[in-house]
């Protein structure tokens, strides 16, 4: 096992736990406010201090992170349920009239700024957790379209391929049966970079006040609030920011990790 | 070659067209009537009947889609809600904040990531390049919005090198306007240099093993004349498409940095017009965005094929 794939996954795993402990138990309440505590640095009683409100901010960043994780998760969900069977589907009839319309459409989806678009998103439909994902999530699906085509038609020229279709399996089986095991991997790795990008992009949408509303706490929104208040108290600054690199580089980590021990041979697309 | 750029004519006018409609049809959907928004709760029905009339809403969807979009052919891109001053003049007076702030963040990334990718790759496998890679790493991995408030906490807060944010105008002078637009224009940077570095270095590494430059190396060049005379030429491509594609993230990525540091481009007027409902506002401005990320990809398209006659026949 590469250096890559032990540092991601123990990163990765530190923040997925600590999301699901909070779920049971956090070192104090997310909601209990104290004026008097506040913006205090770290010490024993608040490992990595408290806020402008006086909350504990190592227990809204566990609660923070079921934001991060879940958005940048169902995002990525979306983004690979109807992604790959676009990708699919346009590979097994490749150059026809639907591969045709599937590519110039995801052309067009990456013409697009992607955060230009989910402001849009969000702003219109209002801001919410939800809307972040379905903003994040649209991005997603061409990235897994076009990787899924990509491997699918070099899949589709080989031996076993054929043999499958001299058998009288139809393209759909095919696909289903043949292609996708075999794209399974390089699938994974792309969706731990999405699920990295997805993790900044949320960050991005609550920072500007367009992702998970008060009083679900978020990363982002946490350094929203922090910003008058750096000068005073650098920490509630630096600390979720740093929070946010670890998760992001742990991911990255992994995805770099994961495609050593897959495949040396993965090429992966950072979009 | 004229066959190649009317192909890609066509592609760019489905492209804008395709993408002026989605923008119309999201923007359309939005809950709130812009005309009874501006006037406030008590307004009487008929003076928000007559508003609308005013502003076109009463017309059925599709006339307005074709006004809208005849209008910003012709550079009319209608009358804020709000303002009540016409939107191309308020994009024109932002841009001269978003674009000069794009480029320099484009520049500042040229700079750093060159110089990056070329000693990273020329060192292979060596701690300098592990280095080089390993900073790479957290340069994608760092948040540009949050990486704009350290700066701030360390050169405007402690150092007071600069201002924390707020930009004069170019009236104040060149100078003063590039010193505002400094610390924005470093926090845009550092994620894109970051990419661009590893671009550089991975397309680098991936020509040195070419056979033309053992044929180099083999008619006497040494390493390092080898890379500046046939390496350097030919690594460039794929580093020019990212170029091109970053100018995308950065007029993207400029929106949230221009809420970090206060400053008065096309990002903050995008904040205040979704507050606002003011909606031909936005529409415009991201419309605006759009054309420009996809004129950009086009020219650096054709800019290619010009290059490469063999990009001409790719679909």
């Amino acid at each position: 096992m590469s250096r890559n794939l032990v540092l991601g996954g123990l990163l990765t795993s530190v923040f997925v736990i600590a999301a699901l402990l909070s779920f049971v138990w956090t070192p104090d309440s997310v909601e209990a406010m104290n004026i008097a505590g506040r913006l205090k640095p770290p010490s024993a009683d608040n490992l990595l201090g408290t806020d402008h409100f006086g909350r504990d901010i190592l227990s809204m960043l566990m609660v923070g992170a079921r934001t991060s994780i879940a958005v940048a998760l169902v995002a990525v969900g979306i983004g690979m349920g109807l992604g790959v069977p676009v990708g699919l589907a346009a590979a097994a009839r490749r150059g026809g009239m639907l591969d045709e319309v599937i590519m110039r459409l995801n052309d067009l989806i990456f013409a697009f700024p992607s955060l230009v678009i989910a402001i849009l998103i969000t702003a219109v439909f209002g801001p919410s957790a939800t809307n972040a994902i379905i903003a994040i999530g649209i991005f997603n699906i061409p990235v897994f379209a076009r990787i899924t085509r990509g491997a699918a038609l070099s899949l589709w020229k080989r031996e076993f391929i054929m043999a499958a279709r001299v058998a009288g399996k139809t393209r759909t089986r095919i696909s289903v049966e043949h292609i996708l095991p075999n794209v399974a991997n390089l699938l994974i790795v792309q969706g731990t970079i999405q699920f990295s990008l997805g993790i900044l992009a949320e960050a991005g949408l609550s920072y500007v006040g367009l992702g998970a509303q008060p009083p679900t706490p978020s990363w982002g929104r946490m350094l929203a609030d922090a910003q008058t208040m750096a000068s005073l108290a650098p920490h509630v600054a630096l600390i979720p920011g740093l929070t946010i690199v670890a998760m992001v580089l742990g991911l990255n980590l992994l995805g770099d990790g994961l495609r050593d021990a897959l495949d040396p041979r993965l090429k992966v697309v950072r979009a | 070659m004229l066959g190649y750029i009317v192909k890609r004519l066509v592609s760019l006018a489905i492209s804008l067209i395709v993408a002026s409609v989605v923008i119309f049809v999201v923007v359309e959907v939005a809950p709130g009537d812009p005309a009874s928004f501006m006037l406030g709760l008590n307004a009487q029905p008929d003076t928000v009947a007559a508003l609308r009339a005013e502003l076109g809403l009463d017309q059925s969807k599709v006339e307005r889609y074709l006004s809208w979009v005849g209008g910003m052919l012709t550079g009319d891109f209608g009358t804020s809600y709000t303002y009540r001053t016409p939107v191309a003049q308020m994009i024109a007076d932002r841009m001269w904040v978003s674009l000069p702030l794009a480029l320099f963040a484009l520049t500042l990334s040229t700079l750093i990531a060159f110089p990056a990718g070329i000693f990273a790759a020329a060192r292979r496998g060596a701690p300098s390049d592990l280095a080089v890679t390993g900073a790479t790493q957290l340069g994608v991995a760092i948040p540009n919005f949050w990486f704009a408030m350290m700066l701030v906490l360390i050169f405007a807060i402690n150092l007071r090198w600069f201002n924390a944010g707020g930009f004069p105008g170019w009236e104040a002078g060149f100078w003063a306007g590039m010193k505002a637009l400094t610390l924005p224009a470093i926090a845009l940077a550092l994620p894109q240099a970051a990419i661009l570095t590893r671009v550089m270095r991975s397309s680098l590494l991936d020509i040195l093993g070419e056979d033309f430059m053992r044929t180099a190396r083999a008619k006497g060049l040494t390493a390092r004349q080898a890379l500046w005379r046939h390496g350097l030429r030919n690594a460039l491509i794929p580093v020019l498409t990212i170029i091109g594609l970053q100018f995308a993230f950065l007029m993207a990525g400029a929106i949230i940095i221009e809420q970090v540091f206060f400053l008065p481009g096309l990002g903050r007027l995008i904040f205040q017009a979704i507050t606002q409902r003011d909606l031909i506002v936005v529409e415009s401005v991201v419309m605006l965005l759009v054309f420009a990320v996809i004129m950009v990809n086009f020219l650096v398209d054709l800019a290619y094929a010009a290059v490469d006659p063999r990009l001409r026949t790719r679909t």
